[in-house]
């Protein structure tokens, strides 16, 4: 089973060269300590910077620099800067590579709910909506069962939606899937120690297994 | 030269008065108009519906305004960092529209560049699109969503000058251009006012047509929300 270490670990391994890619809130955004060398990506904050770096040094944090989760960062060589209008609009036009982002629920048919549970959370959609109805290439990372062993991963989402049919590829703790455009959740493979039984039982969605499922390579 | 500058945010703000739609720039606590925000809690304008990213925190930016219940609408894309707005929201003292972010921007975009509305796909298949007219390009769904139409935009920029043309600093500009744009009138405050011609023309970002009034502010707080730093090697 992965941590939350691991799970970023293997979405950095489907980072390609050259790619521009905007990461969400949470684990997506420890996908950006992972990248492997030699790999150049350009990531995107959608509060408007292109070219996001690492946090700054301990006294140089800068209250005008931030990024999408507010948090204190720096720009790099190449970075520029431009607002949100223009943020949105390179995602919706898709020159924007790759997005990765966090969810709640996924279903079989790729809908994706993770802004709002009724009645307890209501803290917005933030770009979310924007991202996932415009992407070409959207990557969920989430826990595939919640502490009470409930599948998160389901016939059909419960939780108010984010986008509908948009998701193709989720990583969680417990496998690597890709969702089938006819429907399905597709096993690709095992997180280290995980038995294709045990995520059989944690997915209430169907899940398709064909032939032998090798375990991920982290390294 | 048409001279912009009034002395302050009191002066500023001086036609506003309670039920007014007001755009606020700012991305989190980021580029936000702080003297101007101040003024209206001095001033206690009521039933304000603010059209504004985020919702400040409990105690800065636009958290000040709730806190005294001046708003009677927020209209946002993210609201996750106010506990007193949460409260608000879930006893019903709050009216809370939540948008898709990119729509928020793009419907202030449409209204400074004159356009009644625009498509966008965010939010086809959720509860955004109720109610919304849904039309089919190239295979694909996108949702009417109509342009702003604020009385005032309150916005901050880094540097501006007498004729009320703006230069944003870093990602506090984020909001701030294009709300500038959509206000009927807007307000633009600044760290520093300089004279007309000793800003590079080519290096404006927002030109002084779209505001109406401006001064530099004072006593920048620029609170940061999240402190994030590496230890030097």
């Amino acid at each position: 089973m992965l941590d939350k270490e691991g799970i970023a670990k293997r979405i950095a391994k489907e980072i390609k060269d050259g790619y521009y890619v905007n990461l969400g809130i949470g684990i997506p955004t420890l996908v950006a300590n992972y990248i492997p060398e030699g790999i150049n990506v350009v990531l995107q904050s959608e509060n408007g910077l292109l070219g996001m770096g690492p946090f700054p040094f301990e006294g140089e944090e800068d209250a005008d620099l931030i990024n999408a989760g507010k948090q204190t960062i720096t720009t790099l060589p190449g970075s520029s800067i431009f607002d949100s209008a223009m943020s949105f609009g390179m995602i919706r036009s898709q020159k924007v590579d790759l997005t990765i982002l966090g969810a709640m629920e996924v279903s079989e048919n790729g809908d994706i709910a993770n802004w709002k549970i009724p009645g307890k959370m209501v803290k917005g959609m933030g770009g979310a909506m924007d991202l996932v109805a415009s992407a070409k290439n959207i990557i969920v990372a989430m826990q595939h069962i919640n502490k009470h062993g409930e599948s998160k991963l389901l016939p059909n989402c419960t939780l108010p939606l984010t986008g509908i049919k948009c998701i193709k590829k989720i990583v969680t703790e417990l496998a690597v899937l890709d969702i089938l455009p006819e429907g399905g959740f597709k096993l690709l493979e095992r997180a280290p120690g995980v038995t294709v039984e045990f995520i059989q039982q944690s997915t209430l969605g169907k899940l398709i297994v064909e032939g032998e499922i090798p375990e991920m390579k982290l390294d | 030269m048409i001279n912009k500058v009034v002395s302050n945010a009191e002066e500023a703000i001086r036609d506003i008065v309670d039920g007014v739609t007001i755009m606020l720039g700012g991305f989190g606590l980021c580029g936000i108009p702080e003297n101007c925000i101040n003024a209206l809690v001095k001033k206690k304008i009521k039933n304000i519906t603010c059209i504004s990213n985020n919702a400040g925190v409990d105690d800065f930016g636009i958290g000040l305004l709730l806190k005294q219940h001046q708003v009677k609408k927020m209209i946002s894309s993210y609201v996750g960092e106010n506990a007193e707005f949460e409260r608000q929201l879930l006893s019903g003292e709050l009216e809370v529209e939540l948008i898709p972010q990119g729509t928020l921007a793009t419907r202030c975009m449409a209204a400074g560049y004159g356009m009644p509305a625009i498509f966008t796909p965010a939010g086809v298949g959720t509860e955004v699109a109720e109610g919304k007219e849904i039309r089919n390009f190239d295979g694909k769904d996108y949702l009417l969503e109509y342009a702003f139409n604020a009385d005032f935009a309150l916005v901050k920029a880094w540097k501006g000058d007498t004729a009320g043309n703006l230069i944003f600093r870093s990602t506090s500009r984020n909001f701030n251009p294009v709300m500038a744009m959509a206000g009927k009138i807007t307000i633009a405050e600044v760290e520093e006012l300089v004279e007309a011609g000793a800003l590079n023309p080519d290096h404006i970002h927002t030109p002084g047509i779209y505001v109406h009034r401006i001064f530099q502010g004072e006593n920048y707080e620029k609170r940061i929300e999240q402190v994030t730093v590496r230890k030097r090697d």
